[in-house]
């Protein structure tokens, strides 16, 4: 069995006294898609900014392959191996094809063949010398995803990527995704409000309510047979915030 | 490329701030060691009327030298001298020259030409001090007329002298003294003001003359038209150098400060001094005084 | 109304002319004063940069204040502190510095940095912080994520130098006490204005208001399209 990949201990983040993330206990296996459903407000976009280690825990420890962290202050090498996709794609002044090569200039590092392939990979082949805060929401979203993609990360995490997104952009969206675990084993952590795209991608599911980790499952167990009687109500759509 | 320009942006400025940090004082230093320079901190009087510009060059070139000066008024001059900043200064303000040498600034002053001071005023005189004996007098009739009398108010030596005379006419200056008014200004402001208001003002005949075609509605109220028909002995303005004593202010240039002043005094010098200005304005505006 | 005329008159014929001493006042005016933008720039941009994203909130509001006090410093202050820190009898005596252009630079560096880092420090404070975040989560250092905050503040940054260089470029009390206005060493345009408004030559002092006014325009039009080219 390989170790899991996140394993987390009593994690906690509270602002101004108030606990936004209580996670008792929580392991992310290596080359899984977990997807974390849940109501708004429910603790799960922080829960990934915690995972990327940009906010530190305000208890608990991150133990991420292997190495405990009590705190963000992680090695810039450790930061680089995660990386997160937001709701709302965050582009730069300048071309497709410099937004997505921006992760690696971060890195010192210049490779235009990738770069050409991972536009390719997306269907943005066409658009690469077009200027990127120009473009339509879906093609923005998948610059940023070719963005988070093209530095080849260990684990991958979405915050919502779809959320804002007509059906066909959803569609290609989840489809990188899919490839991208396949092919490379890339860990993807998925935060979505939309139960069915949780459906579609995920081998694991969990449900947060208020900051806690109600319940995790294989897919199928959670949507068809949940323990826990809130999961069954959240998966009939009869979860009120 | 938009990377590389904005590489290139900032590295220009970069090295064009680096080089011209470096060459500013470097230029300023080598030009200074190569020639030496004096600086001489001395009164708008000396500087406006066109005197330093005229004979300065002739030290400059016999020294290989630069001289620097520094026109402020008398007040800021000595501070500046008494501060070291300054190598050598030529005033008119006996009393404060005196307590700069007192105060170990300067080991003597030496007097190098004279003129003396006039008291200005509107054209039909209102306060009716043309006929006064002394400037005393005179000033006692523009108080008692309480007409409008303009003061530089800023250490000078033409309000230093003012002082004097309304001192000596028993004459304080309080609160009650609407008309007096205090500008803290050069002595050009304060005549072109004094043009602008038609008001009285003291002022030391040389800036007169070159200002006065652009003061058409003032004249020459008490002085007389030639500084040997002024009435008062006291109106005598008296202009000095003071080398700056190396003893209190090492960094003074004093080898070339001393060879400043003993040029002043040198009979060449002290005739250009009595003659400049004399095809302009028909007399002029220094008197050569080195003894 | 006449005299301005005589002034505009006497603008050209002296820029046509291109009289040696007015060249001399005219180009060690954009000397010093460029210099003096060039420092301040790149001391002032990244400090305000760092000011703004770093600082602990409870100091930040501090620091604003007292930015924006050091940006209504009145310049004739400043060169009164300056000049008494380079005379001889100075702790900065040794330097040589007072009555060059080098003191004048120096005093003018110190009136245009807090313009410069306050106005910096709040164009990117203003900046999205999704973005800050996005970019920290692609894996960038401090530097590289304060590099892009700077580049998507660029254009409050671009105001921030147009707003510094406006306020040295015209100022006079300053270069007036630390330069002493010595004839062909450290005479700028506003010094010579002030000479000769003093001297009653209005038409000259016009003149040179004329010469100094279109200076500011031309830079500020180079200023301005750097900004729109930066700006993109």
């Amino acid at each position: 069995m390989d170790t899991p990949i996140y394993c987390l201990e009593g994690l906690r983040k509270s602002y101004d006294g108030r606990a936004v993330v209580d996670v008792e206990r929580l392991e992310v296996q290596q080359g899984e898609v977990l997807a974390l459903v849940g109501p708004s407000g429910s603790g799960k976009s922080t829960l990934l900014r915690l995972l990327n280690f940009l906010e530190p825990p305000t208890a608990g420890t991150i133990v991420y392959r292997g190495c405990a962290y009590r705190d963000h202050r992680v090695s810039v090498a450790v930061r680089r191996e995660i990386t997160t996709v937001f709701q709302r794609p965050v582009l730069m002044r300048g071309s497709v094809r410099r937004n997505v090569a921006y992760g690696l200039r971060l890195r010192n590092c210049r490779d235009d063949r990738r770069v050409a392939q991972i536009l390719t990979h997306v269907g943005l082949d066409s658009l690469a010398k077009a200027q990127a805060q120009r473009l339509s929401g879906g093609e923005m979203q998948r610059v940023a995803l070719a963005r988070a993609l093209v530095v080849q990360p260990t684990v991958l995490l979405l915050d919502e990527p779809t959320a804002n997104l007509d059906p066909y952009n959803v569609a290609l969206i989840e489809d990188i995704v899919r490839r991208e675990n396949g092919e490379s084993g890339t860990t993807v952590v998925l935060v979505t409000h939309n139960v069915f795209q949780a459906k579609r991608l995920a081998t694991r599911v969990g449900l947060m309510l208020s900051g806690r980790l109600v319940e995790v499952a294989p897919a199928r167990q959670f949507f068809d047979s949940p323990a826990d009687a809130r999961t069954a109500a959240f998966v009939r759509g009869e979860m009120i915030c | 490329m938009m990377q590389r320009t904005c590489r290139l942006l900032i590295r220009l400025p970069f090295w064009t701030c680096l080089l011209g940090l470096a060459a500013v004082p470097l230029g300023a230093q080598a030009a200074a060691a190569e020639q030496g320079v004096l600086r001489l901190a001395t009164t708008t009087s000396v500087a406006d009327s066109g005197l330093a510009a005229a004979i300065l060059p002739d030290f400059e070139r016999r020294n290989s030298c630069r001289v620097d000066v520094i026109a402020v008024g008398t007040g800021q001059a000595l501070s500046i001298a008494g501060r070291g900043d300054a190598d050598v200064v030529i005033v008119h303000a006996l009393k404060q020259e005196l307590a700069f040498i007192a105060a170990g600034h300067a080991k003597q002053r030496d007097e190098i030409m004279v003129n003396d001071f006039v008291l200005i005023g509107p054209a039909d005189d209102p306060a009716q001090a043309a006929g006064a004996a002394t400037s005393a007098d005179a000033f006692r009739a523009i108080a008692a007329a309480r007409a409008t009398f303009f003061s530089r108010g800023d250490k000078s030596g033409t309000h230093t002298k003012e002082l004097e005379v309304w001192s000596a006419a028993g004459i304080t200056l309080g609160k009650g003294t609407a008309w007096y008014r205090s500008l803290g200004q050069g002595i050009r402001e304060v005549l072109l003001a004094a043009h602008e208001q038609r008001a009285y003002t003291l002022t030391d005949r040389g800036t007169w003359l070159a200002l006065r075609t652009k003061l058409p509605e003032l004249r020459i109220v008490f002085g007389g038209e030639r500084p040997q028909a002024n009435k008062d002995p006291g109106l005598i303005n008296r202009y000095a150098v003071l080398a700056v004593d190396p003893a209190s202010h090492p960094a003074v240039n004093a080898a070339l400060a001393e060879r400043f002043v003993a040029w002043l005094r040198s009979p060449e010098i002290q005739q250009q001094i009595g003659q400049f200005g004399v095809t302009q304005f028909e007399q002029p505006l220094f008197y050569p005084a080195a003894r | 109304m006449d005299e301005i005329f005589r002034g505009l008159v006497r603008a050209a014929s002296l820029i046509w002319a291109a009289d040696s001493a007015v060249l001399e006042i005219i180009c060690l005016s954009l000397v010093v004063t460029g210099l003096a933008l060039a420092i301040s720039t790149l001391i002032g941009v990244p400090a305000g940069a760092v000011l703004g994203l770093w600082s602990r909130v409870r100091v930040r509001g501090l620091v604003t204040v007292l930015l924006y006090t050091g940006m209504g410093l009145p310049p004739v202050v400043v060169g009164l502190a300056v000049y008494l820190l380079l005379s001889r009898s100075g702790p900065l005596g040794g330097l040589g510095w007072l009555f060059t252009p080098s003191g004048m630079v120096l005093a003018q560096t110190i009136i245009a940095l807090p313009v410069v880092a306050g106005l910096t420090m709040t164009a990117v404070q203003s900046v999205d912080p999704a973005l800050r975040l996005q970019v920290r989560a692609l894996g960038a250092t401090r530097w590289q994520e304060l590099a892009a905050v700077l580049r998507e503040a660029r254009i409050g940054v671009m105001a921030a130098i147009v707003a510094a260089f406006g306020s040295i470029i015209s100022e006079v009390g300053a270069v007036m006490l630390v330069g002493g206005n010595i004839e062909g060493q450290t005479r700028v345009l506003t010094t010579a204005i002030v000479l000769n408004t003093r001297m009653g030559e209005f038409d000259l002092a016009l003149a040179l208001g004329i010469i100094l006014l279109l200076l500011t325009f031309f830079a500020n039009t180079a200023l301005f399209w750097l900004q729109q080219r930066v700006g993109g």
